[in-house]
């Protein structure tokens, strides 16, 4: 992921040591200074989003990238960033929770990422990698989108895709140089009116103007930027929603059940916000049940809920504590929603 | 055609770097591959283990409730994972270190003495390279040069000539062993 | 030779107040000996019953298993906050922080010298081995300039990353602190040494003379890949260089 950061053109990484994300920190450390980038390990996270802030008002691609805990730092400067707007890439690879919890993989920190986290009104996009190649094609992404919507944006990711190894391909570098201008960008006042890079509004009729401003782009969001993948769902009778490490190992289930003659499909968000309602909706008219599985209490379970409304069932079977359900365990639960 | 290996022992044991030489292995055959350690409570019981999947398609899931091939090289890894094993598959049985044979009758057990094959080697620590030569010919998915020349890719940022060469020997012997 | 089992002397016992249960430290820590350290303090002072451990994030981070006292545990770097709280609401307890490097010196630096300048009644054990154990090896504050860890590869630049931070010589600057000090473990003597100021920053808080902070240099043989030996020989030819030893603040 930290490679495909730089193939995207990144060029400025300050983060700070957390389990388990420390390998793109340590990575950074290595490659940013060969690439003529910078890098720091700030003395916290709270340090490290504010490095982001200034970076990216300086007008190059920044990331960051932490754990849960340290996510919940960072969330004040967030929203700095999406007041500011301010492109910028933000990598959580979520971990256990709340609190310290432990380091084992987990996905309890969608409520976090995609219903605000920090304070205010904003919207931040957020990505969800199941794979490691899917995982190097939407970091590339998540740059272009930045920039696209000046927008902070999130890959979501969990411990699981951090510790694994499979083959990948990277795509093309992208240089740097070549990168579509930032007019609104701090590169000093020389032959033209200064910039300035604030959230600070006082009177409420500039801020309401500003924000509902910032409201229409994530509306355009929302209309142009929707991904997801189905699998199997177009004769489907019952369909599995899942994101991240879980709806890697629900197409495994898929398979398992279709031996069996489960007419069994999967929707996987990628988009976690703009959330994928439209497809979840049409699918509930053709389908009895829709589970949603999650490494959470149930939190996503929510968005397809509101999708779905009572045209299907919504049952929920989540794992808590790092614990990784196998593509028995989500087979079971199909089972019993088929019986 | 899908393969699914756990390999497992006690940490130290090296199983985590023989499944990445697997799985490098897989991928310079032009196989899709995962290799996945395990994490968490499972790694302070005594036991390492990691899964390391192969495959002709895109790979579903890294975690495998049922792996076709087991390299149990110390008792507690045997006891966890024997009953897992899919029907047909295959289960390397580290008898320098386990008393007992599989339970199991439905599927292939070879048991390998990969310790003292290793210490007649002069190494005690090449056991795992014994191990994986020993599957590499029991399944037959990977040819023997392949895992040589990963096992030499992952070893190359240590110099130890000396190691790489007892590893080549472990694996040969591994392979011959069955 | 027979031995009248009689007549034995106990002259090392495990201190009363620690549980049985085993550090998680690596072995030939230092961390073990602090910790150790304390312990035996609770016992001379007799205050097992009304000491509050706030344990940091880092190697020591469930070190509230280990004693026979209560014990709270702290978000990352914000040790010092919350012992404040504790301590401000019940001034009767023995309220003690014991942070590393990263804890104290990084996250938790406004917390650190915030809660010193205070002036709060508190004992704050300061466990500077100059990386960030926990979490596989990382640069420290503390890191020596040209040290190798995992997040400077080629050694510490302080062009890009500034000085080894002295955090007691920075907490002496101010007004409020009693007792402020800087020991080492790395022979007999200076174990001795570090145990009377661990003793003594205690008492302070026991007699309501206010903040103490106990620095100790320590080792950490897993992520400087050294013996303990080596790293002993270590701290006391190189670190003790960038970390002068003795009592920077003794107002009691
Ligand atoms: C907010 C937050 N950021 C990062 C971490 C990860 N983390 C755990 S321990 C630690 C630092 C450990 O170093 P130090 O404080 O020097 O203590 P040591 O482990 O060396 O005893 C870090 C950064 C965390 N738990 N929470
Ligand atoms: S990692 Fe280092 S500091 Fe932590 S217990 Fe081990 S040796 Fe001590």
């Amino acid at each position: 992921m930290a490679e495909a950061a730089i193939c995207a053109g990144c060029r400025a990484y300050f983060g700070y040591p957390i389990t388990p994300q420390n390998e793109i920190l340590e990575y950074m450390a290595a490659r940013m200074p060969a690439v003529g980038g910078a890098f720091v390990q700030a003395e916290s996270e709270v340090a490290a989003i504010n490095m982001c802030y200034g970076a990216s008002a300086a007008g190059v691609r920044t990331m960051t990238s932490s754990s849960s805990p340290g996510i919940s730092l960072k969330m004040e400067g967030i929203s700095y960033l999406a007041a500011a707007d301010l492109p910028c890439v933000i990598i959580n690879v979520a971990r256990g929770g709340p609190g310290l919890g432990n380091i084992a993989p987990a996905q309890g920190d969608y409520f976090q990422a995609t219903k605000g986290g920090g304070h205010g009104d904003y919207r931040m996009i957020v990505l969800g990698p199941a794979t490691i190649a899917e995982a190097i094609e939407i970091v590339m992404l998540a740059f272009d989108l930045a920039d696209k919507y000046r927008v902070p944006v999130m890959v979501l990711s969990d411990g699981m895709l951090g510790q694994m190894m499979e083959p990948i391909k990277l795509a093309e570098p992208v240089d740097p140089g070549l990168l579509p201008a930032k007019p609104w960008a701090l590169t000093g006042a020389s032959g033209r009116r200064p910039n300035a890079v604030t959230s600070y509004a006082m009177d409420p009729r500039d801020l309401n103007r500003i924000n509902t401003k910032r409201q229409t782009r994530y509306r355009q969001i929302e209309e142009k930027e929707v991904r997801y993948r189905e699998t199997e769902t177009s004769d489907a009778t019952i369909v599995v929603v899942a994101y991240g490490t879980v709806a890697r190992i629900a197409r495994t289930t898929v398979k398992m059940a279709r031996s069996q003659g489960i007419k069994l499909g999967l929707v996987q968000p990628i988009t976690l916000w703009p959330f994928p309602y439209a497809p979840l909706r049409a699918l509930s008219n053709q389908v009895n049940t829709i589970i949603t599985v999650e490494m959470s209490a149930g939190q996503m379970v929510e968005d397809v809920r509101l999708a779905v409304c009572d045209r299907a069932e919504t049952p929920f079977y989540g794992e808590l504590g790092g614990l990784v359900p196998t593509p028995k365990d989500i087979l079971r639960e199909v089972q019993r929603n088929v019986s | 055609m899908e393969q699914s290996f756990v390999l497992a022992g006690f940490g130290g044991q090296g199983v985590i770097l023989a499944g990445k030489i697997l799985a490098q292995a897989g991928a310079d055959h032009g196989l899709q591959v995962t290799w996945l350690p395990s994490y968490g409570p499972e790694m302070r019981g005594g036991t390492a283990n990691c899964t390391v999947v192969l495959s002709d398609e895109p790979i579903g899931s890294p975690v495998v409730d049922n792996p076709t091939v087991l390299v149990a090289m110390n008792l507690p890894s045997l006891d966890r994972f024997e009953k897992t094993v899919a029907k047909g598959g295959t289960i390397l049985i580290n008898s320098s270190l386990i008393a007992r044979t599989a339970e199991r009758n439905d599927l292939q057990v070879l048991n390998v003495p990969v310790n003292d094959i290793a210490v007649s080697l002069g190494n005690s620590h090449a056991a795992n390279m014994v191990a994986l030569g020993t599957v590499i010919k029991a399944t037959g998915t990977i040819p023997l040069e392949l895992i040589k020349s990963a096992m030499v890719k992952m070893l190359s940022h240590k110099d130890n000539a000396e190691l790489v060469a007892v590893n080549q020997q472990a694996l040969d012997a591994g392979y011959n062993a069955v | 030779m027979s031995v009248n089992a009689d007549k034995m002397v106990r002259v090392f016992e495990r201190p009363r107040s620690l549980t049985d249960a085993q550090f998680s430290y690596c072995p030939g820590c230092h961390h073990g000996l602090v910790t150790r350290i304390v312990a035996q303090t609770i016992d001379e002072l007799g205050i097992q019953d009304r000491t509050v451990i706030v344990a940091p994030v880092g190697c020591a981070v469930t070190m509230y298993e280990w004693f026979r006292c209560d014990g709270i545990q702290a978000a990352h770097g914000r040790a010092c906050a919350v012992a404040t709280g504790i301590k401000r609401v019940n001034p009767n307890l023995i309220v003690f922080t014991y942070q590393g490097d990263g804890d104290l010196a990084a996250i938790g630096t406004a917390e650190s010298i915030h809660a010193a300048n205070r002036g709060e009644n508190i004992t704050v054990v300061f466990i500077n081995n100059q990386i960030y154990g926990m979490t596989g090896g990382q640069m420290a504050p503390t890191t020596l300039v040209g040290q190798r860890t995992t997040s400077c590869p080629d050694g510490r630049n302080a062009q890009l990353a500034g000085y080894p931070i002295r955090f007691a010589e920075m907490i002496a600057q101010l007004d409020a602190p009693v007792y402020v000090t800087r020991q080492a473990l790395y022979d007999q003597k200076r174990i001795m040494a570090a145990s009377r100021a661990i003793k003594k920053a205690f008492q302070c808080q026991v007699e309501g003379k206010g903040y103490s902070l106990v620095e100790v240099l320590t080792n950490c043989p897993t992520n400087w890949r050294m013996s303990p030996a080596q790293s002993n020989s270590h701290l006391m030819d190189e670190v003790v260089r960038a970390f002068p030893l003795g009592d920077l603040v003794d107002r009691d």
